[in-house]
């Protein structure tokens, strides 16, 4: 085994890569549960959205195009849950479980035409000198902007639900959603916004995958990590940053592994491929043991449905 | 102020139907500015529905009413509070994982930043004595602090007409003082105030006029402060009132006796019980007074057996049961009815006969070798419905159709009808009308004139003080000291319930 075989500021590179499809998702989840709707369709939207990203970008030949795509498809499908949980009163769980299925399914469908194209490519953006620095240059000047717009996400979710009047009223219906309707606020609308916002962010952590990470469209290719993304927001107790960390944490160690497998670890390739979803829920448990701090960040009208009663 | 009574707000022939009951019918009253008007009635008399009307919650079928001298038809309560009409809700709108300023500035059209609203919160609650930290948690409140933070939400946007849900419900009757005494300043300065309430004697020190709902019908008007309590009482409920009587009976032994309990809450805005000792003997209805949210949901849980404690800490009739889950507790003569009765006594979409076999399977042989005895279910339902006038076609109905005083009347019946050596009762008569509650009450005299003990928690005093030969309060998970209740003066029991938590700046000023 040749530890030394490793590059680091390299692996710190492609770990922002491997994580950024679900920091994105989770980010919008986070809305999404701050709003108080449990949205379990986040891997469906995912794909969708890896799909729609796809097709558009291979058709437009733009890439930018094909990422509105991406977070419009997912907000469609978002939609369609929103339409469900909040005018129908569906349940919640059912329905983000059938709303996963049935973007695997569509995906699927939609994407026939498309296995085996190489998509155009999305380009780094171009930061002059400063991306020859050695190390820094190479982790922080030497990425598309899907990055920088993913990171620029997180500081602004956070700026949102924390110093916003928007954000308050967003928390203040995921906090108790009679009283919010007591007030005059109106809890449907509000959610149907979150509910969208949500959508779109899959979206774009779907088309992330397919245009940038892989790239190319296969069948099934998020493999999960939108469950992973519903999993994060919850041990990161609802804070942006947590979900930063959590995200992170996930790519670093899916890289680690990687590169472990290349460097011949004396481990079986299945402990090493499951190690980072073992990894970062363990140490997401330990940040989070502090119950009486996760139960603050838990939104108390998670997954309850609202009716007005009169 | 030479307007001082001119009306302020002006309701003529308001009407709400809902399919199957009309909440109001042909109301009309008036209310001068800087009157505190009362409006009286029993649960279900329409008073809600008026006043989410006056609020914009709700659009009146017909009728009109306008506000300083101009139609006013809010459709939403944006627009109440932009005319100037703020209200204080019973069932608090607060948020408890926000702190105060946020949930002050929730409730306003144009807040400030957080920074001056924070300075803006401290110099109104002074200015009017309700101190309050805005940077804290409302969930860490206690409920008089909290109704502070209603009250001065309201005030922060200088409403001309206050609405007051029930506010004294929650309060210690040292709070009660210092709120009206707010009130009172308000009212001198201009501000008229609707106030909402069935507590009689507080309306007769506070309020200039009262209007009287039954069946959503306004049935009389009074000048409070010449009328008798009584005679408002049957101005309510359209009948006379039975007063509950009890034969004094000699107490017997110590039925169940409370060691020394301590319990960590399993909630995270819940309050933890530290070191409470009681005994109760047979024949002893022990009354348990305290504000909402003191440790009574926590006591009740760890005396019926849903929270298991140290085995000696609960002790029935001598022998320790505090490691014994509800259904033990159940065979051995100990029952509980809770609080909450559609969710936690009561299953709410299941029918009267299946919540019999709830908690009656034990006592009433209502299974054999494991399976369950439907039709002595039904029986048992059947003669819970006829032995205390519950009124409803049927066992066959779920708990959910009936009315709160009938559910209530069921939950508490089902637990008299299986002979309990010892009762525990949390807020039996809460949300039940007048006449239903002087039932229940009677059934739990009676139960205890048989030689049973009972506790009954509550934050209704004068229940307590009517029902009570002991009494004592949980105050922040503490229980104080049992007194006998005859004697007991309101101010002594106050004090028992922990006073004004941190007023006693207020009380100076």
């Amino acid at each position: 085994m040749d530890l030394s075989a490793i590059n680091w500021a390299v692996l710190v590179a492609s770990l922002m890569v491997a994580a950024t499809p679900i920091l994105l998702a989770a980010l919008g989840e986070l809305v999404v549960e701050k709003a108080g709707v449990l949205n379990l369709g986040v891997e469906g939207m995912m794909i969708l959205g890896a799909i729609c990203g796809f097709a558009v970008a291979v058709e437009t030949g733009s890439p930018l195009v094909g990422f509105f795509g991406a977070a419009a498809g997912g907000a469609l499908l978002a939609l369609v849950f929103a339409v469900l949980t909040q005018v129908l009163l569906s349940n919640q769980v059912a329905t983000g479980l059938a709303l996963t299925l049935f973007g695997l399914g569509i995906s699927a469908l939609l994407g026939q035409g498309y296995v085996g194209i190489k998509p155009p490519k999305t380009e780094k953006l171009d930061f002059g000198p400063l991306s020859d620095l050695p190390v820094v240059g190479t982790i922080l000047f030497n990425h598309d902007y899907m990055i920088y717009f993913s990171l620029a996400l997180v500081a602004a979710v956070w700026w949102f639900l924390r110093y916003s009047r928007g954000g308050l009223i967003l928390r203040a219906v995921g906090e108790n959603h009679e009283a919010a309707h007591a007030l005059g606020y109106k809890v449907v609308v509000i959610r149907f916004a979150a509910i969208a916002f949500g959508g779109a962010c899959a979206g774009l952590g779907g088309a992330y995958l397919s245009l940038v990470r892989v790239p190319q469209w296969t069948e099934g290719m998020t493999a999960g990590a939108g469950w992973i993304a519903l999993a994060i927001v919850v041990f990161a107790s609802w804070r942006a940053f947590g979900v930063l960390l959590g995200a992170y944490l996930f790519g670093g160690v899916t890289v680690l592994q990687l590169n472990l497998q290349a460097a011949g670890v004396a481990v079986p390739v299945e402990y090493l491929s499951m190690s980072p979803y073992l990894i970062t829920i363990l140490v997401l448990v330990i940040m989070s043991a502090d119950r009486s701090r996760a139960a603050l960040g838990a939104p108390a009208s998670l997954g309850r449905s609202f009716h007005a009663s009169n | 102020m030479s307007d001082a009574r001119a009306p302020l707000l002006k309701l003529k022939g308001l009407t709400k139907a809902y399919p199957g009951v009309i909440a109001n019918s042909d109301v009309s009253f008036e209310i001068g500015a800087g009157e505190v008007h009362a409006l009286l009635g029993e649960n279900g008399a329409g008073k809600s529905t008026l006043v989410k009307m006056i609020y914009g919650l709700v659009r009146p079928d017909s009728g009109s009413m306008a506000f300083r001298g101009s139609r006013y038809e809010p459709a939403t309560p944006h627009a109440a509070r932009n005319a100037g009409v703020a209200m204080v809700f019973q069932h608090f709108s607060l948020f408890n994982a926000l702190d105060v300023a946020e949930n002050i500035a929730l409730g306003m059209e144009n807040p400030p930043k957080q920074r001056a609203l924070a300075a803006r919160i401290t110099e109104v609650s002074e200015a009017y004595g309700l101190p309050l930290d805005p940077s804290r948690l409302v969930g860490d409140l206690s409920a008089g602090e909290r109704q502070r933070v209603e009250i001065i939400r309201c005030l922060l946007q200088d409403p001309k007409l206050l609405i007051m849900d029930e506010p004294t419900s929650v309060l210690t009757p040292q709070e009660v003082e210092i709120l009206f005494k707010t009130l009172r300043q308000l009212s001198a300065e201009g501000t008229a105030i609707l106030y909402i309430s069935h507590k009689l004697e507080e309306i007769r020190s506070l309020c200039d006029a009262a209007t009287i709902l039954r069946l959503g019908k306004v049935v009389g008007e009074c000048d409070p402060k010449a009328t008798t309590a009584r005679d408002m009482a049957e101005m309510m409920v359209g009948q006379t009132l039975h007063v509950p009587s009890r034969e004094t009976t000699k107490p017997g032994d110590v039925a169940l006796k409370v060691n020394d309990l301590t319990l960590q809450s399993a909630s995270p805005f819940g309050t933890s019980l530290k070191n409470v000792s009681f005994e109760v003997r047979k024949g002893e209805v022990f009354g348990i007074g305290g504000v909402a949210g003191n440790g009574q949901d926590e006591l009740l849980a760890a005396l019926s057996g849903e929270v298991e404690t140290g085995a000696g800490a609960v002790q029935l009739k001598g022998q320790s049961v505090g490691h014994l889950g509800p259904n033990e507790r159940r065979a051995e003569g100990l029952l509980a009815a809770p609080e909450e009765r559609l969710g936690h006594a009561a299953a709410p979409d299941m029918n009267l006969t299946e919540n019999a076999m709830l908690t009656g399977h034990v006592r009433e042989n209502l299974t054999n070798r494991g399976f369950l005895n439907w039709r002595a279910a039904k029986g048992f339902a059947e003669k819970v419905i006829a032995d205390f006038d519950v009124r409803t076609p049927g066992p066959g109905n779920a708990a959910r159709s009936l009315s709160g005083g009938n559910l209530q009347k069921f939950v508490i019946g089902r637990e008299i009808l299986q002979r309990p050596d010892v009762l525990v009762v949390n807020q039996p008569t809460w949300g039940v009308d007048a006449s239903a509650a002087a039932d229940i009450r009677q059934a739990l005299l009676d139960l205890a004139a048989n030689g049973a003990a009972v506790i009954c928690i509550s934050q209704d005093l004068d229940e307590l003080m009517e029902i009570s030969d002991n009494f004592a309060a949980l105050n922040e998970g503490r229980l104080s000291k049992p007194r006998p209740a005859a004697g007991l003066t309101v101010d002594e029991i106050g004090l028992m319930m922990g006073g004004a938590h941190d007023m006693e700046a207020a009380h100076v000023a």
